[in-house]
């Protein structure tokens, strides 16, 4: 029999479990100045927002607020964040590999590198690329369909924060102890307690399984929302295309988030109490694992995609000025690429050896998904067809998408062919390939939907010169890091690889560092782009609250708008409620307010998310006496929270009166008809 | 939302706005909301039976099902959970009487309570004598797999019972209200799906281990 306690480790202090002063990276000099850097930056932080006093509005309004436009704003800053940690894991591979030919070893020593790659991958996917597309989702879906809040506000901010507090796992492995270096899905034996004794796999546990539950109870909320909260007349199908994408994410959330949670827990029993489930000994079965990860991890693509489909909808249709082509379609399509994503799972592994029928009906399913994709693919494009198109910055981003994901696609159908599969299983041009669709599918939608929605958040528009740059930087360069990796993985170069014997690749390596470097300057570009534009605020600033000439319902209020997000709720009777509402002369109310039944904002949230840090880092460093105080402290403050009854409070009908009457004039003096 | 949908306006500009609006109770997506949280759980029990599928038969050399299994004892226990969901249906009768009783809540939930504690400490003792025969969940993949799957089971009943013991406490202070309803319908949902889940394990693990 095989536990943990039987291997060779350090022994467990009662006081600090596992953590020594060693556990510090005191002895490299990248990880110690990179923590040097953040910590100065963080102080640096913490002394401006006491310097301006205004701890006390980031605590009332902000981290404590269950309203959905601050959590949204919230989960995109915590998405753009920690963007900036996972492209800097990027470019440090890019370099390495760039370098790392024949005597020269590059500059990251192995153990280093594997650490880099399987953060890179796991911060991208659950604390970049899922924030951004939960923060989108909670800002517009309530605003969409007309309501004034989600069905559950309180839940909402629990679940941002539990999100906030599996990324803060996440970034504290880089100051105390490492991280896994198994790869983002941590697949066993290697991330079994043999093969890795140490930290790196339960940092990797707890951050996931933390933020999973945010996830799921996100996901929870928002389908109650977009089932029970529609404005009157708004039917499933008046919906907009955005709400349709965010019911059927939300569902894939909802039905594969548990998977995950539940695989993660099974290989934590195999590492803390020493189970067999995917071990080599004893019955276990690590294919087993593979399966279930892949159950769940297929479902998550689409969960990334399927809202950046809903964005580009949404765009396409605004800025060419036309009712969306083929909505019907649009709509099952998104419903069949919801079912379909159940179905493909095992395509990440047809080298599993499961024969040639089951490899086969994986390789159709997958090819099938092809199919209501490319239909939205003509939807937009029909969409396009003969409309009076405006190029601002989210339709260049949209076109830039449309270019860049058939190509992704592609090479999608491609490796869904079992033999080429066995070819290109774990090489370069796979990397190339979902880069290819995460990057030029998801991330160019969250990057249009960010500029599309932020006059909408802030009021202003951003900064269009310096958007361009931004989006010309990112387009080259994400052609010109990805493009030779589709070249070195047809001729067979694998991937998570830190040194190469054969010099004859380092040219198409160079290059792709070349197009990291472009994309740095993107990033760069974006930062600039949203300084300027808060700098030259009042420039830029659209008093209508429809700056694009909208079509659907939260271009009808204010930007940003009033906590409740509309005084009275509009009655829908068109798919473009909004666009239906002007052509029709619809007035907007100037008297007659009422008082308006709201949430009030807890600091629960912000209590769980501390309780399940200190949590997960006592389970990690096994110092077992705090994760017993921390796990209590979460059933108090949840049972503690359970005896508040009154969560609820009216907005007094003086203050929607003065917020709605200054709204009036300002719409006068604009002489914008209501 | 209670404003009508006019289809046909007869040339009028058509109601764009509720005019008319009232406060919508707390709580109205609160079942819909359970129910999804319910069917999320049983996917995380769908992947322990799975697994239990896919492992049940790895015995590493170990002991198996019929060796191990006590079909009276898991009898015993059945009953116990049975009877807790039976009670807890008469508390939600107690609850919906007309003038009903704090009291009587109260009670059927304290006697639901007290089944549950009874169901999990004979699990307990299954457990204790498992491991201490030598077949803990360390032994072999299908132990592990055993373990985890009936563990899982009855740490939701822990969850289960914790609830419980706070919602007899807050029946205390805040009585029979609309909030506190709501809450006693969503343990009964949880306590109810625990039992159905429960069947799966007595039919899937224990009578088809010992019987097969």
């Amino acid at each position: 029999m095989m536990s943990p306690m039987d291997h060779p480790t350090p022994p467990v202090s009662p006081i600090f479990g596992r953590l020594t002063i060693d556990s510090l990276p005191l002895h490299e000099p990248i990880v110690l100045v990179t923590v040097v850097v953040i910590a100065i930056g963080g102080l640096a932080l913490l002394a401006l927002i006491t310097k301006y006093r205004v701890w006390g509005v980031l605590w009332h309004d902000w981290l404590t607020s269950v309203d959905h436009k601050k959590i949204g704003i919230m989960y995109i800053i915590l998405g753009l964040v920690m963007f900036v940690r996972g492209f800097s894991d990027a470019l440090m591979m890019r370099a390495q590999q760039a370098m790392a030919f024949g005597g020269n070893h590059g500059y990251l020593p192995p153990d280093h590198y594997n650490q880099i790659f399987t953060a890179h991958g796991v911060i991208m996917i659950f604390f970049v690329a899922m924030p951004l597309v939960a923060g989108l989702m909670n800002f517009v879906v309530p605003l969409q369909i007309g309501a004034r809040d989600v069905s559950f506000p309180y839940l909402n901010n629990v679940s941002f924060w539990m999100t906030a507090a599996g990324a803060a796992i996440t970034m504290i492995s880089l100051f105390v102890g490492n991280y896994a270096r198994t790869g983002w899905l941590a697949m066993p034996p290697l991330s079994g307690v043999v093969a890795s004794p140490d930290v790196g796999v339960d940092y990797y546990i707890w951050g996931l399984q933390i933020a999973g539950i945010g996830t799921l109870l996100s996901g929870v909320n928002l389908i109650a929302t977009i089932v029970k909260m529609r404005a009157p007349g708004m039917t499933l199908m008046k919906m907009p295309i955005f709400c349709w994408t965010a019911l059927c994410t939300n569902t894939l959330i909802v039905a594969a988030f548990p998977v995950l949670t539940a695989v993660l827990a099974l290989l934590s029993l195999d590492r803390y109490v020493g189970m067999q489930f995917f071990t080599n000994g004893l019955g276990g079965n690590p294919m087993m694992y593979v399966n279930l990860i892949w159950i769940w991890g297929h479902p998550e693509v689409y969960i990334l995609i399927l809202p950046a489909f809903g964005v580009y909808s949404e765009i396409v249709a605004t800025f060419s000025s036309k009712r969306i082509f083929g909505y019907t379609s649009m709509v099952y399509a998104t419903v069949v690429i919801t079912i379909l994503a159940y179905l493909v799972w095992l395509h990440h592994f047809f080298t599993m050896g499961s024969g040639a029928s089951v490899n086969s009906f994986f390789a159709i399913t997958t090819m099938i998904i092809s199919i209501p994709t490319g239909a939205k693919i003509f939807n937009w494009l029909f969409t396009m067809y003969r409309g009076r198109i405006r190029f601002e910055l989210p339709m260049m981003w949209t076109v830039a998408f449309m270019l860049t994901f058939v190509i992704g696609g592609m090479t999608g159908v491609l490796l869904a062919v079992p033999p080429a599969d066995f070819v290109l299983h774990n090489s370069l041009f796979l990397v190339a390939h979902f880069h290819n669709v995460i990057i030029g599918g998801t991330l160019f939608g969250m990057f249009a939907g960010i500029n599309y929605w932020w006059p909408k958040a802030f009021g202003f528009k951003l900064d269009r010169v310096w958007g361009k740059r931004s989006f010309w930087l990112w387009v080259s360069g994400f052609w010109c890091a990805f493009a030779p990796l589709y070249a070195l993985g047809l001729m067979g170069v694998t991937r998570r690889l830190s040194h190469f014997d054969d010099t004859t690749y380092q040219p198409f390596f160079i290059v792709a560092g070349f197009g990291a470097l472009l994309i740095a300057g993107g990033i760069a570009c974006l930062a600039v782009q949203i300084v300027v534009s808060i700098r030259n605020r009042e420039a830029l600033r659209d008093v209508t609250g429809d700056p694009w000439g909208g079509r659907t319902l939260e271009w009808s209020t204010s930007s940003p708008p009033p906590d409740y997000n509309f005084a009275f709720t509009p009655v829908v009777y068109d798919n473009d409620a909004w666009w239906d509402m002007k052509q029709r002369g619809a007035v907007r109310p100037t008297t007659g307010f009422r008082a308006i039944h709201m949430p009030k904002n807890t600091g629960t949230g912000v209590f769980l998310a501390a309780l399940s840090v200190a949590f997960g880092f006592a389970m990690i460093w096994y110092v077992w006496w705090l994760a017993a105080v921390s796990l209590v402290g979460l059933f108090a403050v949840t049972i503690g929270h359970s005896f508040f009854y009154k969560r609820d409070f009216h907005i007094p009908v003086e203050d929607v009166e003065r917020i709605e009457n200054a709204r009036t004039r300002q719409l006068a003096a604009e002489g914008v008809a209501a | 939302m209670n404003a009508q949908t006019h289809e046909d306006f007869g040339g009028a500009t058509p109601v764009f706005y509720d005019l008319d609006e009232h406060d919508h109770p707390a709580g109205g997506s609160t079942a819909l909301g359970f129910w999804m949280y319910l069917m999320s759980d049983c996917l995380i029990f769908a992947i322990l039976f799975a697994c239990y599928a896919v492992l049940g038969h790895s015995y590493g050399g170990g002991p198996g099902p019929k060796q191990l299994f006590e079909l009276p004892l898991v009898a015993l226990n059945t009953a116990m959970l049975l009877l807790s969901s039976l009670t807890y249906g008469f508390a939600m009768l107690a609850l919906e009487r007309k003038g009903a009783s704090v009291r009587a809540v109260q009670g059927w939930l304290i006697l639901t309570g007290l089944f549950g504690l009874a169901f999990l400490c004979i699990e307990l003792y299954e457990f204790s004598h498992l491991i201490a025969e030598g077949a803990g969940p360390q032994r072999s993949a299908f132990l592990s797999a055993f373990f985890t799957l009936v563990g899982t089971h009855g740490l939701h009943v822990t969850f289960g019972l914790i609830w419980l013991a706070t919602l007899v406490v807050q029946l205390e202070t805040h009585g029979i209200g609309p909030d506190n309803k709501r809450r006693l319908m969503c343990l009964g949902m949880f306590w109810h799906f625990l039992d159905v889940i429960w069947i799966g394990v007595f039919t899937i693990v224990y009578l088809m281990g010992v019987l097969a």
